[in-house]
């Protein structure tokens, strides 16, 4: 497997005399595609749609075609249950993205460093990202409560006054989230990285050094700029793990202390399927997909017209 | 058991589904009864089908009091695939029969004679336009409090019967350096709590039109802003440790003399026992103070849910095996509920037992049995849930108790 | 004082390598903290969990707990463990992580290298597949499984699990066979060599990393999945994440970590082991595919 990049334009595959054999060679690669299309077109697009119109509907315990326009957009922004919603994944997100980003970048620079045990260190970075929301959402639970877990162990240790109850705290509940969001997905983002560091051509950073650049300029001039497609992934990632963050929420605090952890991923799950209010759930549905749409399609738009 | 599934063509069961049944000789039945103590108690039913040749298939979703088990469910009805009998709670009940999708028991009913044994105010979830749909086992009563008698005792407190003499206990305890009151911090919970208060602040009059009439002058009172008073009362004594706990570790407070008393359904009881404490020697359960002669309820049931066509012989057998006589006292004596029906003999009950099952039949007497707010007996599950919003946000500091009042009216009018 | 190397530019001194592994080490302590006491935990009493400290290693070294996750621990009414369910999950992974790859990869072929009029537009069209949120699909998607007799099987949940997957891998192998030098491919094609020959022959054999990585992620995403397991699945098919949710979710009753403790970790060794096993062709297929180009 050659790494050099090559001229990615192809030119398509007609060949020059359209023989029976070359015309049905062309048609085999639309025939391979389409069931894959045809399957998201169905399962993702038409479920999308099902979705945006139960939002003007009277669904409730399942779904009714009662038409009532947008009073259930009407009734989700009047829901102070929402504005949380909404805000806790503000926080979440922009703290939960930039520190993955950061640790993750951080570290793929330091284990690039050839350093000895890089490959126990790496597996031990990358695991969380194994471990389902249930066993994530278990084990930091478990450590996070003061009662029992890191707090107690240090009064046992005899240090009286730690204090870490954040997880039972309304104001920080959020921030044991991000946490543990952290820890499953920064590893992750840390592969991503070393991935993209690994693909720089080193010669471009010798001519550097020779002009005199110190590690520091190195980094920041030439290597972090050529990381942007990595960068680029990793936001994309992350983002869409952000939005649709769901599991470790509701494994870890339950959207509590009180409802000072709600996103929007459990405000829609508990609308829809535990509160009877499908349609309110279905609009919450909506904006978030819209959400998800304004944050990828220019990323889409950006990436897939340069590959051209 | 590998479960065979035939397809009928017939039967529309909702908007034109068509329905999957079990395999003659099998019930499916979906719940949430997951650990040791409840499962076994299940366990007492599945063996009385199973003497009658009737195969179980267990199907069990652990999870927020049923939450999980209601989204599996909707799944299940949507693809035609509904369980045979489903674990459910009030207002679910109501809701899934409006849809079309629960069997009429009445053939099952009439024949046993339920309409003269169950309560009144039971069979308003267990009824759907006179159809008898679900079946129920046991009536929950959830205005109880629980409390560990040496720390009473060791503090000189007496059984408080007045909301002051409680206020005066728990300023006692406190100075004492006994956490009060043992709670775990979780929506339900919360509203366990406040239903109690509600109900002995405001009196059934106000209850009812609070939370079953929905009357927002009631929802908006000075009375209501009076109760979300007594409750930032209650948050001021419980420990700082208390948010996202599991009710049964609150129980174990008690239990080990940590705390002196906790607000909680007659499930608590079981955690007691199981310890090995004798009630009235170890541990104390009274209503809570204000609300001697009322009883909030809960009752878990099993709707059994249309399976095409008439009810089928083992929907039948399975109902009537679960209002049997013999299992409502086994299943209860082992859950720490009452009986559903009222002709049960109350002998192989303890003194918690037999003093909840003497209070709900004087409650069902004198019309002071309510369905209890906070576990969907007294209005619909988008509603239940707007108000556990309020209450768990007031609860955990988030506004105080007149701006509560303020959004219980709100919250309750957009859940409408 | 530089540790020069032959393949990378940048030199550091002592003082920075020391603080390098520092810091590498206080991360690694990090990652391995929460797991690691979840591991010593599971192999205590319970009494040593309720009443001490859960940083210190068992004074009773007992497997029990593992025993009874695995074995007897009560799931429902029947005291099965998650031994049943451990075949279900299995039953339903192998499937449809070889399914979706397949997929795919002959996606990727196609989007890469048999390029047509709008391609790039089809692909971003499908790449969206991978940000739905699953909530919303799940009630008309419990209706197509039961219209087309798919419910409550394995087939359906393979059948829900390579939809939804198929964002994901097609995205990985367009990356990946997007540098691919298309010369060879024109080559085979002058020698007259046909569509699934040319992938076979050509693209298939130097596909080894990418395959590591659209395997690795299928599996952890599709042996964690919760939400559609629970929905879809009837009583002989139920993964694994749901008994588990069963077994350390029990509404009422006394918690045995301990118990719960070694299910979470029986519940995660096939991603764990997966990992580990596959984990170093991990970045190396990431490095040739989705962050690159």
């Amino acid at each position: 497997m050659t790494m050099q990049i090559t001229d990615p334009a192809v030119r398509r595959s007609a060949a020059t005399k359209p023989d029976f054999r070359t015309r049905l060679q062309s048609w085999i690669p639309k025939l391979v595609l389409s069931p894959s299309l045809a399957l998201i077109i169905v399962f993702v697009y038409g479920f999308i749609f099902f979705s945006v119109y139960l939002s003007f509907t009277d669904s409730r315990i399942l779904p009714s075609y009662g038409w009532v326009g947008f009073e259930n957009y009407d009734k989700l922004f009047r829901l102070r249950h929402w504005d949380i919603a909404v805000s806790n994944l503000v926080v979440f997100s922009s703290l939960y993205i930039i520190f993955c980003t950061v640790i993750g970048l951080l570290l793929a620079i330091f284990l690039d460093q050839k350093i000895r045990g890089e490959s126990i260190l790496r597996p031990i970075y990358l695991y969380p990202m194994a471990l389902s929301f249930i066993v994530t959402g278990t084990a930091w639970k478990w450590f996070l409560d003061p009662g029992i877990g890191l707090e107690h162990t240090m009064h046992l240790w005899g240090w009286e006054s730690f204090s870490f109850d954040w997880i039972k705290n309304r104001d920080f509940a959020i921030y044991t989230v991000v946490l543990a969001a952290v820890w499953q997905s920064s590893g992750f983002v840390m592969a991503m990285f070393l991935a993209g560091l690994r693909g720089i051509d080193n010669e471009m950073l010798k001519a550097a050094q020779m002009d005199g650049a110190s590690n520091f300029q190195l980094y920041r001039r030439i290597i972090i700029p050529q990381l942007r497609p990595a960068f680029l992934s990793a936001f994309v990632i992350l983002s869409h793990l952000a939005i649709k963050s769901y599991d470790l929420v509701v494994a870890l605090t339950g959207g509590g202390p009180g409802r000072a952890t709600e996103v929007p991923a459990t405000f829609m799950y508990s609308y829809t399927f535990t509160r009877n209010q499908m349609g309110i759930g279905a609009s919450s549905a909506v904006i978030m997909l819209l959400t998800i749409v304004a944050i990828m399609v220019p990323y889409l738009y950006s990436e897939l017209r340069e590959k051209k | 058991m590998r479960k065979t599934i035939l397809k009928i063509s017939t039967a529309l069961v909702i908007g034109g589904m068509s329905a999957n049944v079990a395999a003659a000789g099998d019930v499916e039945v979906l719940h949430w009864w997951t650990s040791g103590g409840e499962a076994s108690a299940l366990n007492v039913l599945k063996q009385d089908l199973e003497g009658q040749g009737i195969g179980w298939n267990d199907m069990p979703v652990a999870g927020g009091g049923g939450e999980s088990a209601m989204t599996v469910l909707r799944a299940r009805v949507t693809a035609g695939n509904a369980p045979t009998a489903v674990q459910m709670l009030g207002f679910d009940i109501l809701d899934w029969a409006g849809e079309g999708a629960l069997a009429d028991l009445n053939a099952v009913a009439e024949a046993e004679g339920w309409d003269a044994v169950v309560p009144e105010a039971l069979q308003a979830f267990a009824k759907h336009d006179g159809k008898w749909v679900s079946a129920p086992v046991n009536v929950h009563s959830t205005n109880w409090v629980w409390a560990n008698k040496s720390v009473l005792d060791a503090n000189g407190i007496a059984v408080p019967t007045t909301w002051e003499e409680f206020e005066a206990a728990l300023a006692t305890l406190s100075a004492a350096g006994v956490t009060p009151i043992a709670h775990g911090g979780q929506a339900w919970q919360e509203a366990t709590v406040f239903d109690a208060i509600a109900m002995s602040t405001g009196g059934p009059d106000f209850y009812k039109s609070a939370f079953v009439d929905l009357d927002e002058g009631a929802l908006g009172s000075d009375t209501m802003v009076e109760a979300f008073r007594r409750m930032d009362v209650i948050r001021a004594n419980v420990d700082e440790n208390f948010s996202g706990r599991d009710w049964n570790l609150a129980t174990a407070m008690v239990i080990n003399g940590d705390a002196a008393f906790q607000l909680m359904g007659d499930w608590a009881k079981g955690e007691f026992i199981n310890a090995g404490k004798v009630p009235g020697e170890d541990f104390l359960c009274f209503r809570f103070p204000g609300t001697a002669d009322q009883v909030t309820f809960n009752a878990d049931q099993f709707a059994l849910f249309d399976q095409g066509g008439d009810v089928s012989s083992e929907q039948a057998s399975l109902a009537s095996a679960i209002l049997s006589p013999s299992f409502q006292s086994a299943f209860n004596v082992v859950k720490g509920s009452a009986p559903a029906r009222t002709d049960v003999s109350d002998e192989a009950f303890d003194a918690c037992g037999k003093k909840a099952i003497a209070d709900l039949a004087a409650a069902a007497h004198t019309g002071n049995l309510f369905g209890s707010m906070a576990h969907g007996h007294a209005a619909p599950a988008g509603i239940k849930n707007a108000i556990y919003d309020v209450v768990t946000a007031h609860f955990n500091g988030e506004f105080d108790a007149g701006t509560a009042a303020e959004e219980l009216v709100d919250a309750v009018s957009i859940a409408k | 004082m530089a540790v020069a190397s032959s393949d990378t530019a940048i030199r550091t001194g002592r003082i920075t390598r020391t603080f390098l592994y520092l810091v590498l080490l206080l991360f690694a302590l990090f990652y391995l903290l929460p797991f690691g006491v979840m591991v010593v935990n599971s192999v205590k009493p319970l009494s040593e969990i309720t009443g001490g400290n859960m940083m210190a290693l068992p004074k009773v070294w007992t497997f029990e707990p593992w025993r009874e996750a695995w074995a007897t621990a009560q799931i429902g009414v029947e005291p099965t463990g998650l031994r049943p369910y451990f075949w279900n999950s299995i039953k339903m992974v192998v499937p449809a992580v070889a399914i979706s790859t397949i997929l795919g990869a002959l996606n990727g072929y196609v989007l890469t290298k048999w390029r047509f009029k709008y391609d790039t537009m089809t692909f971003g069209f499908m790449l969206f597949a991978c940000f739905i949120p699953f909530q919303i699909v799940l009630i008309p998607m419990a209706r197509v499984l039961g219209l087309t007799g798919m419910a409550g099987s394995t087939p359906g949940l393979v059948f829900v699990h390579v939809i939804f997957g198929l964002g994901f891998t097609t995205l990985y192998f367009k990356n990946y066979y997007q540098v691919f030098p298309t010369e060879l491919i024109r080559a085979a094609q002058i020698d007259g060599a046909g569509f699934f020959r040319i992938f076979q022959r050509i693209l298939l054999p130097s596909s080894g990393p990418i395959i590591v990585v659209s395997v690795i992620w299928q599996f952890t995403n599709i042996w964690n999945d919760f939400l559609f397991g629970a929905s879809f699945a009837d009583l002989d098919s139920q993964p694994m994440t749901v008994a588990l949710n069963n077994l350390v979710n029990s509404s009422h009753g006394v918690k045995q970590y301990n118990v719960h403790f070694a299910g979470a970790i029986l519940a995660a060794l096939p991603t764990l082991l997966v990992y580990i096993v596959a984990g170093r062709y991990f970045v190396r297929g990431l490095m040739a595919g989705s962050v690159k180009g």
